[in-house]
């Protein structure tokens, strides 16, 4: 009875706290807003009209602009390519060595952890990573992101204290009938871990689709360029202008709203699949490992 | 008796190492593609900043390169602009540790007072969602929003009178854009941790502090933060150990030559000196200080923290 009280009697605590949040959600839905609209805009509206949010005349010729342009759809074509083939490499390799690492009677692992925890401490930085890559034959070639960046040690990590935290029971009638370590993973606890290796698989897959840097920085051909690549190309490289031209295509403002909402789509439709896995399965091992 | 007692306990311990050794084998090949990862692309980068103590030219290859000591360390810390560079790092990751980091704290304290579920989750769903954009795509929103001949609110500030703002090109404006665009991206989602942190609270006490007349606020302060302080401190020496890294894809994607003197910081110039100009040992050297010093003050962090009574990061 007395909270209940009490909370009507700070309402005026309630009433703020609402607010600020409101205020919050209004500044990360606005941009986004704003650009996608704008997408479905017209040139004429858009240069004509200023700022807006709703448009009067709703299109979809940004877009069908952006699909005839070869540029994009190859850079598309591109970037999934890396985002689906880095994020099985790194899922699989992640998955396999957190479950090793969590066998706590395994010889040799406190070695193996620590290994694994100093990469986070300490790397050998761009230029080493660079010339290693580039000896190895890998520049230019997508094994260049995938292989450099097999396993993020973060992901490693709270997934290795996910499967710590699998019940030893479970192990032990396994193992009692006769069940091998390959089996006991494959059969037993992977199937029960795909909440873990959901949220991973797509924290792999953002991670895939979103790099630009390592793009630049590996792959100088232009034609096997990601989408993020492209993008930075015709909206900041054209300096200070909304107008753009790339192989005498002109990238007007509704088109590079576009491909805003293009880059950002994939990810976005992804997000509330995987969301419910997101606290279960992330925050089983909280922060440490 | 006794040695050939202690001999035969000798056998069998050794026979049971090599049990586990054997146990252990179907798991170490789970291991080792990842093992062969972190050795080739982890370790041997490390073993390869060697070549700051090297004129390494990529002809002649690293074991033909000569070495040249601690040359280039000495032309960095007489060089005017690895200063400029310095302080640039410094100011922000000042940003970072005292104007970001408190942010998702605070997100999170207010998401935990919200009573109403649809719209908890609700605004948890959304305030998620700029960590999945790219920093390209936010950089490029700016821009866009921003752009000062015919960005949508530099239209919306001239249609009312004022004056268009170079926001992207003025150097004033580079650390207040910078700071904007990591907490727009990043304080929802940072706030996770700290919301499971709160989860786990007992509810008890907020009915013990609601019988002793604790308000809202009180609570807040008494309860909620206490239960953060060890993940607020854990995460607060992560943060200190990356002091040196400044957010590098999200600084390349907003400098330009005009924000050049307050844009770059360590990574860029690395990378824009290092590969671009194939300046090899000396950026590597750059780099290494840079490592060093992030190494140091997670160890003291860290000593700072277990000191104090926290368990520290490792």
């Amino acid at each position: 009875m007395k909270s209940i009280t009490a909370t009507r009697s700070f309402s005026l605590f309630n009433t703020l706290v609402y607010l600020v949040l409101g205020l919050l959600l209004l500044i990360v839905l606005l941009p986004c807003l704003y650009v996608l609209f704008s997408s479905f805009s017209t040139k004429s509206e858009m240069l004509s009209r200023g700022f807006y949010l709703i448009p009067k005349v709703w299109t979809l010729n940004s877009y069908g602009y952006l699909f005839s342009n070869h540029n994009f759809t190859a850079s598309y074509w591109n970037a999934l390519q890396i985002t689906v083939g880095g994020t099985a490499l790194s899922i699989s390799a992640t998955t396999l060595m957190a479950y090793g690492l969590s066998r706590t009677w395994l010889r040799g692992r406190k070695p193996l952890n620590f290994m694994v925890l100093f990469t986070m401490l300490f790397s050998g930085g761009i230029i080493p990573t660079y010339l290693l890559t580039s000896q190895l034959g890998l520049l230019n070639s997508y094994w260049s992101l995938f292989l450099n960046n097999a396993i993020l040690p973060f992901n490693l990590i709270v997934m290795r204290s996910f499967f710590q935290n699998t019940p030893k029971e479970l192990e032990e009638a396994a193992r009692i009938d006769g069940c091998g370590e390959w089996n006991l993973f494959f059969r037993i606890i992977l199937p029960l871990s795909m909440t873990s290796v959901a949220t991973f698989i797509m924290f792999y897959a953002v991670f895939y689709w979103n790099s630009y840097f390592q793009a630049i920085l590996f792959i100088s051909d232009s034609q096997k360029m990601p989408l993020q690549v492209f993008l930075r190309q015709i909206i900041l490289e054209s300096g200070n202008s909304l107008e753009s031209v790339t192989d005498g295509y002109e990238f007007g403002p509704p088109v590079k709203m576009a491909v805003v909402v293009m880059a950002s789509i994939p990810m976005l439709v992804m997000y509330p699949f995987f969301q419910k896995y997101f606290d279960k399965g992330m925050l089983v091992g909280s922060v440490k490992g | 008796m006794a040695v050939t007692g202690s001999k035969a306990a000798d056998i069998k311990t050794r026979q049971r190492k090599w049990e586990e050794w054997k146990r252990g084998l179907p798991i170490y090949f789970m291991i080792l593609p990842g093992l062969l990862f972190f050795i080739v692309f982890k370790y041997v980068p490390m073993g390869g900043i060697l070549i700051a103590f090297q004129n390494y030219d990529p002809f002649d290859g690293f074991l033909q390169s000569s070495w040249v000591g601690f040359d280039h360390f000495q032309r960095l810390f007489q060089d005017p602009d690895f200063w400029k560079i310095f302080r640039n790092t410094l100011m922000i990751s000042a940003l970072n540790l005292f104007l970001f980091f408190p942010v998702p704290i605070i997100v999170s304290l207010l998401l935990n007072e919200v009573r109403l579920k649809w719209f908890k989750k609700g605004a948890q769903t959304l305030l998620y969602v700029p960590h999945f954009l790219s920093w390209v795509v936010i950089v490029s929103m700016t821009v866009l929003l921003f752009s000062a001949q015919d960005g949508g609110i530099n239209n919306l500030l001239s249609t009312m009178g004022y004056e268009r703002i170079e926001l992207m090109t003025n150097p004033e404006y580079f650390r207040m854009v910078y700071l904007f665009q990591v907490i727009w991206k990043e304080a929802g989602w940072s706030a996770i941790i700290f919301l499971a942190a709160l989860a786990s609270v007992d509810p008890t006490l907020y009915e013990a502090a609601t019988m002793d007349g604790a308000s809202r606020l009180r609570q807040i302060w008494h309860i909620n933060l206490p239960a953060l302080r060890s993940t607020i401190i854990i995460l607060f020496i992560l943060r200190l150990g990356h002091v040196m890294d400044t957010g590098f894809e999200h600084i390349l994607l907003l400098q330009n030559s005009l924000n050049i003197d307050v844009s770059e910081v360590f990574d860029t110039y690395v990378y824009r000196v290092g590969i671009l100009q194939a300046e090899f040992s000396y950026t590597t050297a750059v780099g290494l200080f840079k490592a060093l010093i992030g190494l140091g003050l997670v160890y003291l962090a860290n000593r700072a923290s277990r000191k104090i009574g926290e368990e520290g990061v490792y």
